[in-house]
């Protein structure tokens, strides 16, 4: 029998030439990535109890992107009990205010095909579009992985989501895991790993895989993953990578519990309904529904393209008198290319207020949130109750597209009515 | 975060809520950058806000399906051990959030009956035999056994005990410790 990408990744990490899934092996970790919410100050303290420094400096990466920029005494604080953290143990990888963990790590060069990565946040999925196995764990399960460089695993079983054909304009990977969180729910993968698969995937831009494997986490997977290809290697090349494994993928005979299927050519743009990602239909079943709102923002959705989608929307035209659009560019890294392409400008001339990278409002944390009763469509993956603010707030998940048209016209409609 | 692990916390009151109870119910965005003890403070008030005042050390909290999906975040979990909670009973429990509740010292338990079990009632558990005894109704229900690793972590009082008896027991190799200890 043969094995499927994570099998692989997995039998390597735990130094065996095969593993089933349901065992439960101890992995070594290549890279283990923390932010300042549930990073040093919860390790910092922790590792000083046990009388240890980290196990590997070079392997630990640490980006600030929570609490960024501080606006209280407590987030600054937070912001310096990781500044010094990071000086005490000589970690060099780090990334303070230059944006949100999952963009920087694949922007700065630190993933590549066939890593097994650690992350503190439920969307280190993110990085599975790089061929990496990426888990998101615990604040303690992190101690335990900063003083060992190890960590235990259940091998996941696989369900392929298979997409064939090709997708019509204006619709997008968001759309995609939207409609992938409607068909089969917030457990429909639990504790599987997602692995995309098709002609559809193989057309998909780097920018646009990381929304497949991100959101992997809205269906309880453990992670997805994507096989590497040309894509992947350009991206990877760019960042001056070597030793990339580019003959990394599922055998033949590998085992999948499951297989999703998918038609990329009746795809039709998809939007969640309040509280769950799971509540995704056709927009056209909310048609007309009053924003008072529109967030481009955090990991999923405020990537170079996802800005340059936007822009395509809004070029030329003024957001709705009664609806706010914010705009929460991924990365600095991303902010400086979509200025010189132009990209800010047709967002900000048609009304658009630039907020810092990082969290921000997506998880409640920063500018943005919002009051009792307030509607919002948002690029972010999670509308859960209370997330983005008031508990009595509702927040829609659209693609930048959808969310660039409801700002202009003030309610969700299909952006292909108003290109 | 210091808990008190060897407190037996077995018997009390059932907080019983649905399905999908997620991290920022448990766990809310707006306080999660003050101390776990702060924040617990608010855990589950936008589905009930008397949660907090009413919880009692030993009491039960029971959910449905996918208890705790949603962020990575340890307050999470952490939030209910600080009111005293250390058995949470649901038909399944998210990924990330089950090895969290391990990991300090609270056991998830998953139970097919868990509708059976009404608000207020009293259940004693007894994690060895994976029996809880409904006191209420009068009768007992089955859960799942829980693997021995994860046993091994909670029965030494959370992850950080455990590799603390690890470290003391030299049965770690490339650690690096400190050198102002």
């Amino acid at each position: 029998m043969g094995m499927t990408i994570s099998e692989k990744i997995i039998a390597k990490s735990a130094g065996v030439s095969l593993v089933k899934p349901g065992e439960i092996v101890t992995c070594s970790v290549d890279i283990a990535m923390i932010h300042d919410s549930s990073g040093p100050r919860r390790q910092g303290p922790r590792l000083k109890e046990l009388g240890l420094n980290v196990w590997d400096p070079s392997k630990i990466v640490v980006i600030s992107d929570h609490y960024v920029p501080a606006v209280d005494t407590v987030s600054a604080n937070i912001l310096k009990i990781t500044r010094d953290w990071v000086k005490e143990e000589n970690i060099t990888n780090f990334y303070d205010l230059q944006g949100i963990c999952h963009i920087v790590l694949p922007e700065r060069g630190h993933l590549k095909p066939g890593l097994f990565c650690v992350g503190g946040d439920s969307h280190s999925p993110t990085g599975g579009a790089f061929g990496t196995f990426m888990i998101g764990v615990g604040a303690t399960d992190m101690t335990a992985v900063l003083a060992t460089g190890e960590i235990w695993v259940r091998v996941p079983e696989t369900m392929q989501v298979n997409w064939s054909g090709k997708l019509n304009e204006f619709i997008t990977a968001k759309d995609m895991m939207l409609a992938l969180c409607g068909r089969i729910g917030l457990l429909g993968a639990d504790y599987m790993v997602c692995e995309f698969t098709g002609e559809t995937i193989k057309n998909l831009s780097m920018d646009e895989r990381m929304v497949l494997t991100n959101m992997t986490a809205e269906v309880g997977a453990k992670t997805g993953i994507i096989a590497p290809d040309n894509t992947t290697l350009d991206f990877l090349s760019s960042k001056n990578l070597k030793e990339i494994d580019m003959e990394l993928c599922s055998d033949e005979d590998a085992n999948f519990a499951t297989i999703e299927k998918f038609d990329a050519n009746t795809l039709e743009p998809q939007v969640a309904a309040p509280h769950s990602p799971a509540n995704s239909k056709n927009l056209s079943e909310f048609r007309g529904i009053n924003i008072d709102q529109a967030y481009i923002g955090a990991c999923t959705g405020a990537k170079l393209e996802d800005l340059q989608m936007a822009a395509k929307i809004l070029k030329g035209k003024t957001c709705s008198k009664t609806t706010r659009l914010l705009v929460a560019p991924s990365s600095t890294k991303i902010t400086a290319a979509a200025a010189a392409d132009g990209t800010l400008e047709i967002l900000t001339e048609a009304g658009a207020i630039l907020l810092p990278s990082g969290c921000g409002a997506c998880a409640g944390l920063g500018a943005g949130v919002l009051s009792k009763e307030e509607v919002c469509i948002s690029t972010t993956n999670r509308n859960f109750k209370g997330r983005m603010g008031d508990q009595d707030a509702e927040v829609y998940l659209g693609s930048p597209y959808t969310v660039a048209a409801a700002a202009i016209t003030g309610r969700i409609v299909d952006p292909r009515e108003i290109i | 975060m210091n808990f008190n692990f060897v407190q037996n916390l077995n018997k009390g009151k059932a907080f019983v809520y649905g399905d999908d109870i997620n991290t920022d119910v448990l766990a809310p965005g707006a306080y999660l950058k003050y101390s776990p003890e702060k924040m617990s403070k608010h855990c589950l008030e936008s589905i009930d806000p008397d949660f907090v005042s009413n919880v009692k050390p030993g009491d039960i909290v029971v959910g449905g399906k996918n208890f705790g999906v949603g962020s990575s975040r340890e307050q999470a979990a952490a939030s209910l051990v600080i009111l005293g909670v250390r058995y949470v009973v649901a038909k399944s429990f998210a990924r990330i959030f089950y090895r969290n509740a391990f990991n300090l010292g609270l056991t998830p338990l998953i139970c097919e009956d868990y509708r059976k079990i009404n608000n207020n009632d009293i259940l004693e558990i007894n994690s060895k035999e994976g029996k809880i005894k409904n006191l209420t109704q009068n009768c007992e229900y089955n859960t799942n056994s829980v693997p021995d690793h994860l046993l091994k972590i909670v029965n030494a009082g959370g992850l950080l005990a455990e590799l603390k008896n690890k470290i003391e027991n030299n049965t770690l190799k490339t650690l690096r410790f400190r050198k102002d200890n």
